[in-house]
């Protein structure tokens, strides 16, 4: 019943693996290490920064605040697998990496994967968030190069586009 | 850092749980959201022999309506409450305080159960608790007991709880008629531990507050009762200046604990200033 390593399952970006992993390991170190997804980053590794937020089951969570044998069983989605998941998510998830492209919301790209799965997980959300309500949304994910002004800029852009498109229909 | 090495078990139920926690040999820690825990063991404040992964056991979850209140059960995530229509409707003093606690993405593993049991005193949900008067249940090896919100929090991350108990459930009461709940915390950052904040639950009658519950928090070394302001607001309409003068001029002599963010006095102030402004709004 007590073990220092387990197998585990789990769908990373729609691909099954298994692999037997000490029990000690957090997740992003997993996807990190164990399947070399480095996209997603770990910064702080006490929850603070948000470089390693990943989706799992479709909510954004830290990848340093689990274990990789709590996601036994679970989807996770990385920054890899984003824009590459089928239907609506996907689309998001790719509108978002366009609109920080074009709107230079980015300069290391440290804490990029990260605030993507944030933001993306607002823009699922629906509703019509303001400047306001964005930056509270992303309040938990770090970024020391942009002052945030850009990356606001993007994700209100998507959201807007999004709503424009809706309204069009 | 990363955590220490560890053993790894994750029971089914509350009964194996607690047979897990409760061996004399073994240094053994509940993991339920991990928001608080895991930062603890990657920074190897904490290394544990055994880490008990409650996320398992099913009785642990889920809202339910009771005769007198809402059961929340401990693994419900910070999340769910905030989504929960039961939440909104029965226990509004909740929803209120929802929006501070966190981010988006330590809300979706944080769970209400873990946030009482650690009793972090700058921390939303253990003032609700104790604004709303709620019960504590808890499991051990002798069986379950249920602990009053108001003998619950005894210090800093201290509380009634035993070594191998575990929080099952939190127990709030339906709002009386006529009853006004308010939340305000500051912060430096949105979701951040609040340097200063009140949770509070005052009931009406006939046009004056006949009886209120003030939680402060992040002001001492637990969630507070300020009950010098109750007694200055008891008796008088909601919303009265006068009385919110007097309730915002008694936490002048709050014994306080300083920290990075805010000294002794500018707790002080920042109470005092919170109190006037939850009050007006009441």
């Amino acid at each position: 019943m007590m073990n220092r390593t387990r197998a585990i399952t789990m769908t990373v970006n729609g691909e099954a693996v298994s692999r037997a992993v000490p029990v000690r390991l957090n997740l992003v170190d997993f996807l990190r290490g164990e399947l070399g997804l480095t996209g997603s980053h770990v910064g702080c590794e006490h929850g603070v920064c948000g470089a390693c937020t990943v989706m799992v089951n479709g909510a954004s969570v830290r990848g340093c605040l689990m274990l990789a044998v709590q996601a036994d069983g679970a989807q996770v989605t990385t920054v890899e697998g984003l824009a590459e998941a089928g239907g609506e998510a996907g689309r998001q998830a790719q509108a978002l990496q366009e609109a920080f492209h074009r709107h230079n919301a980015l300069q290391c790209g440290f804490c990029t994967p990260g605030m993507l799965a944030s933001a993306l997980e607002l823009v699922q959300a629906g509703g019509t968030p303001g400047r306001t309500e964005i930056r509270e949304h992303i309040s938990g994910n770090y970024c020391r190069c942009t002052g945030y002004q850009a990356i606001v800029d993007a994700i209100e852009d998507v959201i807007s586009h999004d709503q424009a498109l809706e309204g069009a229909q | 850092m990363k955590a220490a090495d560890f053993a790894y078990a994750r029971p089914d139920t509350i009964a194996q749980a607690v047979a897990l926690m409760s061996r004399d040999d073994v240094d053994a820690v509940a993991l339920a959201g991990g928001q608080s825990l895991m930062p603890v063991m990657n920074f190897r404040f904490n290394e544990p022999d055994l880490v008990v992964d409650l996320n398992a056991i099913t009785e642990l979850c889920g809202i339910e309506e009771t005769p007198g209140g809402l059961r929340i059960g401990a693994l419900t995530r910070h999340a769910e409450l905030m989504a929960s229509a039961l939440v909104a409707e029965h226990a509004p003093l909740i929803a209120l305080a929802m929006p501070h606690v966190a981010h988006p993405a330590i809300r979706n593993r944080g769970t209400i159960g873990g946030s009482v049991a650690l009793a972090d005193p700058a921390a939303e949900l253990p003032a609700c608790l104790l604004a709303l008067g709620g019960t504590v249940h808890v499991a051990g090896a002798n069986g379950q007991r249920q602990i009053a919100a108001d003998d619950f929090f005894l210090g800093l991350y201290d509380t009634a709880l035993e070594p191998a108990e575990l929080i099952v459930a939190l127990e709030v009461p339906k709002p009386v008629p006529g009853a006004r709940f308010a939340f305000h915390e500051l912060t430096r950052r949105h979701g951040d531990y609040a340097m200063a904040g009140l949770a509070m639950a005052v009931e009406v009658e006939g046009g004056v507050i006949s009886g209120a519950r003030i939680a402060g928090f992040g002001l001492a070394d637990r969630p507070v009762r300020l009950e010098q302001a109750e007694a200055a607001i008891t008796g008088f309409a909601p919303g009265d200046a006068q009385a919110a003068a007097n309730a915002a001029a008694s936490l002048e002599t709050l014994d306080t604990h300083g920290e990075l963010n805010a000294s002794p006095q500018m707790k002080r102030h920042l109470a005092g200033v919170l109190m006037k402004r939850v009050l007006s709004g009441l």
